[in-house]
């Protein structure tokens, strides 16, 4: 297993879990410190296609699971998350999503204006209502990553810490120092580092700028997302921010997020973080008083069709990807970690693993 | 947007000095503090030649520098009321240094705070009158902190210095040099008379219901305990890097790399003061004044303070010598006691982790609104780890502050 980020700290849990002699490489002295340590950790069940439902919504279920056993740093908040319309047409679309939660027997709830304003005070007035789902929840990622590392280990896993992979091959791993590691078969796991390993792969990094504030518990409920966030989200060339707040177990406020393509500087830009938090306040205006104590970046590991690559490298027997997980990676890190173990061990998965298929991405490409 | 030559950020008495000077010089000179008075951390509510600040200097107080502006040559600064943005040609840093604290059980126990940190409150407020304190640590502040408390009416049941009695002797006996030195020394002496001041010893625990009630010290094999109402103990200084990190400017170890006309590598940025190195009152002075010349091109006057810097500079290197922090007080904090204080982490957590920033991600150590400003020092004593890297903002601040007007207006363009 290359990386041992939210993604790749699960596929090792899992395959280790299966009985396989499991070994991670990770280049820095401690997992959870790529995209994993930057992301909101909104554990999202998600609309806007089919397949990202499918892989969402059974990660959720996984997630549930889990947090039975999680550590408390890894601060699980089974706070639901609440999709806020600002105006009737968004309305319109709460309705729609209500219409596709509901068909698919995920709990939804819809919210008007008053209720919404009931169920957070703190947004502004005249908003035009919201959708409410319940079985959202929220985590602290590094911590959740360090556990499922801890648990790869506990199950007779090898973690090799500080140890940079430059080339993988068909017979294993090339460390920095020149060492070579032999595996029966590799895992690439490393976020949007990935394309180093695997040139070929369409994978782009999109970057993101979050803040966090002091403690203010109860000024924030719930994960609060913009409903034009998809809209936003989606533009693959467009620079966007969108309103997406979320309340973290110690009472400080997460404040997200942005979107940028082709940039790879990890610097934590002025104009970027003052169009998201302007966001912010224009649907929380008392945000604007509240004092924020760190600024960060992080990049998410983007493909063409949003679905990441989960399974067999095109062209290679023994080498896999985990990667390509976007802004969903910490919701979708449990499934994609099932379904690479069925693949790999000849097993029926519980959703179609199709839609994933690393193949699919590169026929895009070319 | 207001434009000055100079920008001098810090009013203690390097910043009040470089002001004066450039002032002198005929540039337009600002200057800002977060705090409501100049003096810094040693003149604070003092008043001196140097406290008073010269007609013609914009004072801006209550205000402290979160991040860079928008354009070239601009801060971004933040007051109770609103957010904004000071154009400079030139900037002066003299940040100062902050008191180092470090952890050993009971230290987080009301009552006990740093040796600087008590004389603050008692400079607010604090009622110290027939209290009985300890003061420990490091440093020829202890001495200077004993000597004002004892004048407040505190009773100051002795002094700890964790460093040798050969190592101080010989402190004392290189301040021959130093004619002004040895008059304040005396004179301190004589305030402090029969207040014991005792060497090669130091706090290992603090204990008390609720709070402090009494401190546990060692000297050598020696362990006792002493009845106290107030606890101050602060192990020397540590230079205030974080401006400077901000804006490019090169470290040497843990302070703001110079030259000799006080100017940092990056261009138009000068710093002077303990946030180039500790080095006591008369070093900050001097360094002041030549920053405040230098940066207004006034190398003749500047380079005529030579001589009398690296006379000052000789004593901070005794002093760094004398006071250097011993191995024992690596090994104060017990499993449970706490090293992050924002975030109440503690010492055993911490010593399963390889570095600052796996500390960080799995334990929250320094996330809290101190960014590890305290913790970072301890951990870097106690583990020898590098805290990672200075980010906007570098002090808390209002949401609302990160929002430039224009900004705010293209905003609506881009999402809807
Ligand atoms: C601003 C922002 C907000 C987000 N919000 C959410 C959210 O709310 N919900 C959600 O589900 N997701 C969210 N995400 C996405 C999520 O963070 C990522 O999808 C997820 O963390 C990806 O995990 P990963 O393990 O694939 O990659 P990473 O966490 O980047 O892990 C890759 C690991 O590989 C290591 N590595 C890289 N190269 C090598 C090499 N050559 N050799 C050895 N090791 C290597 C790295 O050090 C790293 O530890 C967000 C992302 C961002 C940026
Ligand atoms: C849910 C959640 C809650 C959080 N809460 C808090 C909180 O309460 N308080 C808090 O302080 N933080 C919080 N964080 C943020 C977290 O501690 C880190 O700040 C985050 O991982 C981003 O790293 P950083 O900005 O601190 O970068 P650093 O930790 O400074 O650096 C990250 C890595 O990137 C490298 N790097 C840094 N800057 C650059 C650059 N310009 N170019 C290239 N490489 C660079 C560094 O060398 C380092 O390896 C939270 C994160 C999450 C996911």
């Amino acid at each position: 297993m290359v990386g041992a980020g939210i993604v790749g700290a699960a596929c090792a849990k899992e395959l280790a879990e299966a009985g396989l002699r499991v070994a991670i490489c990770e280049q820095n002295g401690y997992a959870g410190g790529g995209a994993t340590a930057a992301g909101m950790g909104h554990l999202a069940v998600m609309d806007d296609s089919d397949a990202q439902f499918a892989l969402t919504s059974y990660s959720q279920s996984l997630w549930r699971e889990l947090a039975q056993e999680l550590p408390a740093e890894a601060e699980y908040l089974a706070c639901g998350a609440l999709w806020v319309a600002a105006d009737e047409e968004e309305l319109r679309e709460v309705e729609r999503k209500f219409r596709f939660y509901q068909n698919r027997n995920v709990p939804a709830e819809i919210l008007d204006s008053k209720q919404l304003a009931e169920a957070e005070p703190n947004l502004r007035a005249g908003l035009a209502g919201g959708l409410l789902l319940t079985a959202d929840s929220v985590c602290y990622p590094p911590c959740a990553a360090g556990y499922l590392t801890k648990r790869a280990a506990a199950t007779g896993g090898n973690i090799f810490f500080g140890k940079k992979v430059t080339e993988v091959s068909e017979s294993g791993v090339r460390l920095e120092d020149n060492t070579f590691l032999t595996a029966g078969l590799t895992v690439i796991a490393t976020g949007a580092a990935a394309v180093r390993l695997a040139p070929e792969i369409d994978v782009h990094p999109r970057k993101g700028h979050l803040a966090i504030t002091d403690r203010y518990p109860g000024f924030v409920r719930h994960q609060l997302i913009e409903l034009g966030y998809l809209k936003n989200a989606h533009s693959t060339t467009a620079d966007s921010v969108a309103f997406n707040v979320q309340p973290r177990v110690t009472g400080q406020i997460l404040i997200g997020s942005s979107r940028q393509f082709g940039v790879e500087d990890a610097v934590a830009e002025g104009p970027m973080l003052s169009n998201m938090l302007a966001r912010a306040i224009e649907y929380m205006p008392a945000i604007a008083d509240l004092s924020t104590i760190r600024v960060w970046t992080g990049f998410r590991a983007a493909t063409p069709d949003n679905l990441p690559l989960i399974g067999a490298r095109p062209g290679y027997r023994r080498i896999y990807l985990a990667t390509g997980h976007e802004g969903l990676g910490i919701s979708t890190s449990l499934a994609t970690a099932s379904l690479l173990a069925d693949e790999i061990l000849g097993r029926d998965s519980a959703i179609p693993r199709s839609p994933y298929e690393p193949s699919r991405s590169v026929a895009v490409h070319a | 947007m207001n434009e000055v030559d100079v920008l001098v950020i810090g009013a203690g008495p390097a910043g009040m000095a470089a002001a004066m000077r450039a002032q002198e010089s005929g540039a337009r000179v600002a200057m800002v503090d977060d705090n409501w008075s100049a003096g810094g951390q040693i003149w604070r509510g003092v008043q001196n030649s140097h406290t008073r600040t010269p007609a013609g200097i914009r004072m801006f107080w209550g205000t402290q520098v979160v991040a860079r502006g928008t354009a070239e040559r601009t801060l971004l600064l933040e007051d109770s009321e609103k957010a904004f943005e000071l154009a400079f040609d030139k900037l002066i840093l003299a940040t100062g240094a902050r008191e180092i604290y470090l952890p050993f059980p009971g230290w987080t126990l009301p009552g006990v705070m740093g040796a600087g940190g008590l004389q603050a409150l008692v400079k607010s407020g604090l009622g110290i009158q027939g209290k009985t304190v300890v003061i420990a640590g490091s440093g020829p502040l202890l001495l200077a902190v004993a000597a004002y408390l004892r004048k407040a009416g505190a009773r100051v049941k002795l002094i700890a210095e964790q460093a040798t009695t050969k190592a101080v002797s010989s402190f004392a006996f290189h301040m021959v040099r130093y004619p002004m030195k040895v008059t304040q020394a005396t004179a301190l002496k004589l305030s402090l008379h029969g207040v014991p001041y005792l060497r090669g010893c130091w706090v290992e625990a603090a204990e008390g219901e609720g709070r402090v009630q009494r401190v546990r010290l060692r000297q050598g094999r020696k362990s006792w305990t002493e009845d106290c109402d107030y606890a101050g103990i602060g192990y020397g200084l540590y230079p205030n890097t974080e401006l400077a990190a901000l804006l490019g400017c090169r470290l040497r170890t843990n302070a703001i790399e110079v030259n000799e006309w006080q100017r940092t590598s990056v261009d138009g940025v000068f710093a002077a003061g303990e946030c180039t190195g500790i080095g006591g009152v008369d070093l900050s002075l001097i360094e002041g004044e030549i920053a405040g010349y230098a940066a207004c091109g006034d190398t003749a006057r500047a380079s005529r303070l030579f001589g009398a810097r690296s006379r000052a500079k000789r004593f901070a290197g005794a002093l760094d010598r004398t006071f250097r922090l011993r191995e024992e007080l690596r090994t104060l904090p017990r499993p449970g006691t706490i090293i992050c204080r924002c975030e109440d982490v503690q010492y055993e957590k911490l010593q399963q982790m390889s570095s600052f920033r796996a500390a960080k991600l799995h334990t929250r150590c320094g996330m809290g609104p101190c960014q590890a400003r305290i913790c970072g020092v301890a951990t870097e004593f106690l583990f020898g780890w590098r805290t990672d890297s200075v980010r906007p903002p570098i002090l808390p601040v209002r949401a609302g502050s990160l929002i430039t007007r224009k900004e705010f207006q293209q905003e609506s363009s881009i999402t809807r």
